[in-house]
């Protein structure tokens, strides 16, 4: 759902690939926000997830715990889901917590699509 | 940053959240879909889920995050089980733990497993288990240090008690309404009470029926337009109604004689007013002063009243209105000896009797509330339906409304100068 609008998560496709824009703060408004557009993307048949971190500045506990369950929904339909773009203090809070044994980072969108382009060709999506 | 120390400020973070949200007064279900979050989101859990207990041991889902919404059904807690519960120790919560006495954890162990339910925490109030809280493992894959275990006992604590805290409101509020249904219910049937007193009152006096009904209206619709609250204006509606109540000890024949009675029956009439003073007085009524307004009714401005000549500022506000409503209906209305009187005479009669017999204040509140019908300002037209058709047709009726409205203000003028 590519819109400008604040109220709406911001997203787009690359192939199979949704690529979700979190916002500035991932606190529970947002981060369900998030939570919905992922799912929207994965029914819609997006075998791979990027979730850019480029705006967001602050994670709280509750967007940890939103995060996941799309790290969960993700595995389950068998989908690979990429972290882009997070800063240093999130980083270190993901590493700290455990989230980096599920999920890859990335230092931006185009590596994160280069990444799951990598693993497409390698490691094909079982349906 | 030290990763024990980003730890710690995550944790404090999500505590401080947790502190926020139990003490808000917003929706239940969110408060405690929310303080799962928290709680997951502070050790990375990946699922878990918050049940109440009832009162016949079934357990209710709350709230679940990374589980299936069938995941928990048929789960039961029963009084043993809750019993092991209220001491057992943290590693005893550990549904891997097959050394535990916790009955619920051998029942359940092979469902709870299934659904990756790596613990199981009782939320306990004042010494009771009032729900339970379920955790999956860390997204770390580690195992639950002391630590976690300390701090998920506490939150898990905190979110006890704001479930209980939650409880308690919603069943002050549930009583609180019941309360306000149940005083409505008996307002309703005291108003209906006095409405029905009111009738057998008119009953008594043939010519007059309806008048109790008519002065309560009255009166109600000249509070009104002074402005005074609901609960004031329902008051003395009731007064209006039960003015003529002491009339129910004065012989039916005095009431209904068909002619100018003489002074020795009309002192037997004039006790009426305290005679209904000492029918109203014992009775705990909802409105304040319905008594007083019964008694004083038959009172004037200028002394000349009954039962106790009082003046002006002596006598209370709400008798002033129950007495011009009562005259203004004797004065329209057909009586045994006499027709009613047409609007310019009763006019004219409002003009003289104001400051002698009654409250310009109150002439003039009552004028405009008439006025508003005359001119179909007003949302219903009730004098309008109590006087009859007709009675105030033409264009005078307006012009003699405004002109008395006018000689009234001019006159408070003048008497506030003075």
């Amino acid at each position: 759902m590519d819109t400008p609008s604040g109220r709406l998560v911001r997203s787009h496709c690359v192939g199979t690939t949704a690529v979700v824009y979190a916002s500035d703060y991932l606190n529970k408004l947002t981060g369900e926000k998030i939570e919905r557009e992922c799912r929207r993307q994965l029914d819609c048949g997006c075998r791979a997830l990027v979730i850019d971190f480029s705006d967001t500045k602050l994670v709280n506990s509750i967007g940890i715990s939103i995060l996941l369950g799309i790290i969960d929904v993700a595995e389950k339909n068998g989908a690979r889901i990429v972290f882009s773009e997070v800063n240093l203090p999130t980083v270190e809070l993901f590493e700290m917590l455990g989230l980096t044994r599920h999920v890859v980072l990335a230092k931006d969108e185009s590596e994160a699509l280069m990444n799951l382009s990598r693993l497409e060709t390698t490691t094909p999506v079982v349906h | 940053m030290e990763p024990s120390k980003q730890k710690l400020i995550h944790t404090f973070g999500a505590l401080a959240d947790l502190g926020q949200e139990i003490a808000g007064t917003g929706d239940f279900t969110e408060m405690v879909r929310t303080s799962m979050h928290l709680l997951l989101g502070t050790l990375a859990l990946r699922r878990g889920a918050v049940v109440e207990c009832s009162g016949d041991g079934s357990l209710r889902c709350v709230a679940l995050w990374g589980l299936s919404d069938q995941s928990l059904n048929g789960f039961e807690l029963s009084d043993t089980e809750k019993h092991a519960f209220l001491s057992c120790e943290a590693v005893e919560s550990l549904v891997k733990n097959t050394e535990t006495t916790n009955g619920f954890l051998n029942r359940y162990r092979d469902k709870l497993g299934e659904n990756e339910i790596e613990l199981v925490l009782p939320m306990i109030v004042r010494g009771e288990v009032t729900g339970l809280v379920l955790l999956g493992g860390k997204a770390s894959g580690e195992e639950f240090s002391n630590e976690d275990f300390e701090t998920i006992r506490a939150m898990v604590r905190h979110i006890g008690v704001g479930i209980h805290t939650h409880r308690l409101l919603e069943q002050v509020e549930q009583r609180a309404e019941e309360n306000r249904r149940l005083y409505e219910e008996m307002r309703k049937t005291y108003r209906d009470t006095i409405k029905a007193f009111a009738a057998a009152i008119d009953i008594k006096d043939k010519y007059t029926q309806g008048h109790s009904e008519r002065v309560g209206k009255y009166s109600e619709i000249i509070a009104r337009e002074m402005g005074w609250s609901e609960e004031e204006v329902e008051g003395i509606q009731i007064a209006g109604y039960l003015h003529d109540v002491g009339k129910l000890i004065v012989d039916r024949n005095i009431i209904n004689a068909p002619y100018n009675i003489d002074a020795k029956l009309s002192s037997e009439l004039n006790r009426h007013p305290s005679a209904g003073y000492e029918i109203l007085a014992p009775i705990k009524h909802p409105y304040a002063d319905i008594p007083l307004m019964a008694k004083y009714h038959h009172e004037r401005l200028d002394g000349r009243g009954y039962p106790e000549g009082l003046k002006d500022e002596q006598i209370p506000i709400g008798a002033k209105i129950v007495s011009l409503a009562d005259s203004f209906d004797a004065m329209t209305t057909d009586r045994p000896y006499r027709r009613r009187r047409s609007f310019e005479d009763v006019v004219r009669d409002l003009r003289e009797s104001s400051g002698k017999q009654f409250d310009g204040k109150v002439v003039a509140a009552f004028a405009k509330a008439i006025l508003k019908e005359v001119n179909g300002e007003a949302k219903e037209r009730r004098i309008t339906r109590m006087l009859g058709k007709g009675y105030l047709d033409g264009d005078h009726v307006s012009t003699l409304l405004t002109d008395l409205i006018a000689d009234l203000s001019l006159e408070k003028a003048q008497k506030a100068q003075k």
